[in-house]
């Protein structure tokens, strides 16, 4: 098994940083460095850099891209001008998540998707086969590197302009040519770039050397969870629907989709259960998979290292999943009391 | 987070665990390697004071961001007193795990369990091994 993993372009420096590596989504990728929790605040406090480059990048290309993109996707690719992005679902004939992903526009006529890295087989299989003609789908993961740099001084460490959220622009970085993109995983300001595999380690060097903290997943997951971002995998599956998983906003139910019926319909009588995020009122570290008495699950755990207590997010009936509603999570064998929380679970000054 | 130490003066378990003798009582908790492994802990779920552990079963747990683990009991007896610091800043596991990071402190129902356990040389060939 471990002889078959891949490696990004900075594997030789993560080793090198002292980091653990674990296998993830076929790569070995750093879970931490330092240590989760300093990891963490460095994001929330200043500026952490993710070695993102297990993500799979897509170039969907041709006179009939933007239609078959419209046709895939959830949200209105339509709306999108050259330069900017957004967040989309690719669904299946019942409404469930493919993946989640960000659609890019970089001309007329040109995308660039970046889909999960466990999902790159399935999401490439899935639009490869519906492909039509006049437009080429192309999987261009391996010839990138991604790097995302995240927190409130991200921008300043990297002497880059502010710019609106989910836009992206060709810029420069010590010389290296990037694709610096205003998007994220971490609720923070930031940017993830995008460069040749082949500049990957010179870009991650030049963005450590000034001052960014080098971050690993660990600090991904505990970062994405405390803004209620969903990670497709556990929140989000081909077997769950974009209305019950609280993605609504980003399905434009007028355009038509796969799956859009389904959806249409879930919205018009109302999602049997809903995904909500809650936070432990007892010491204890909710994990995905463990059940909510009165029939729910919880689909993503961790310790909040900003509020120092156990978070999650987990799907409940829709009758008893409003804010403030107290749930019991059965923590192996053991009875312990959360409490339902409007999104986000950790904002800013709080 | 502590260097790397397996004091001489202590008895160990296979599954990371460690006991300072203390006539009739003995005083326990992980080693250096088994919160290394582990990572920043962020929770302690301890047993009751009054009750019982058994040798090489589960009495408690530990636990990191990423991951569960179970607390074996190098020794069996009667818990006596729980470290209450360690319940609430379970970090102190990670920065002295044989000193302010102790987990319980028992009364042994069976001191001859003690001859069972790895002193530190071989704890920490057993370390090496892993």
């Amino acid at each position: 098994m471990e002889a078959t993993l891949h490696r990004t372009p900075l594997y030789a420096r993560h080793v090198g940083l002292g980091a653990r590596m674990v296998p993830f989504a076929g790569y070995e990728m750093p879970v931490q460095y330092e240590g989760v929790i300093p990891e963490h605040k460095a994001v929330r406090a200043d500026a952490g850099a993710f070695d993102v480059s297990h993500m799979g990048e897509f170039h969907v290309d041709g006179p009939t891209a933007q239609a078959f993109l419209q046709s895939m996707l959830s949200n209105d690719i339509d709306k999108l001008a050259d330069g900017e992005a957004q967040y989309t679902l690719l669904t299946n004939e019942s409404g469930g998540i493919v993946d989640d992903l960000i659609a890019y526009r970089l001309a007329h006529g040109q995308f660039y998707l970046v889909v999960n890295a466990s999902n790159r087989a399935a999401v490439y299989g899935w639009l490869k086969e519906r492909e039509p003609h006049g437009c080429e789908v192309r999987d261009a993961s391996d010839e990138y590197g991604l790097v995302a740099v995240q927190g409130p001084r991200a921008l300043e460490r990297l002497v880059l302009p502010d710019a609106r959220a989910f836009t992206h622009a060709m810029g420069e970085l010590d010389g290296i040519e990037v694709m610096v993109a205003r998007t994220g995983y971490t609720g923070e300001q930031g940017v993830e770039l995008c460069c040749a595999e082949d500049e990957t380690a010179v870009l991650w060097d030049a963005i450590l050397a000034r001052g960014v903290t080098p971050c690993g997943l660990g600090a991904r997951d505990t970062l994405r969870l405390e803004v209620c971002y969903p990670l497709h995998g556990n929140d989000i599956t081909p077997a769950t629907d974009a209305i019950s998983a609280g993605l609504g906003w980003a399905c434009a139910l007028d355009t038509d989709f796969t799956g859009v019926e389904t959806l249409r319909r879930i919205k018009a009588d109302g999602s049997a259960r809903k995904l909500v995020p809650f936070v432990m009122e007892e010491r204890a570290v909710p994990r995905q998979g463990m059940p909510i008495e009165g029939g729910g699950e919880v689909t993503s755990g961790t310790h909040s290292p900003m509020l120092d207590q156990g978070i999650g997010m987990g799907y409940v009936p829709a009758g008893s999943s409003a804010p403030g509603y107290e749930l019991t999570i059965d923590v192996r064998g053991k009875p312990r009391r959360a409490r339902i929380v409007k999104k986000p679970i950790y904002r800013k000054g709080e | 987070m502590a260097a790397e130490s397996y004091p001489d003066d202590l008895k160990y378990h296979p599954e990371h665990d460690w006991a300072r003798i203390d006539g009739h009582d003995a005083t326990l908790g992980v080693t250096w390697f088994a919160q290394d492994a582990l990572g920043e802990l962020v929770h302690y779920e301890a047993p009751g004071v009054g009750s019982t552990v058994t040798k090489d079963e589960s009495y408690g747990e530990v636990e990191s961001v990423k991951a569960v683990s179970d607390i074996v009991a190098p020794l069996s007896g009667e818990v006596l007193e729980v470290n209450q610091k360690a319940v609430e800043e379970p970090e102190s596991i990670n920065d002295d795990p044989y000193g302010e990071g102790w987990l319980i402190r028992i009364r042994m129902s069976d001191p001859g369990e003690i001859d069972a356990l790895m002193d530190a040389d071989a704890y920490r060939a057993h370390v090496a091994e892993q």
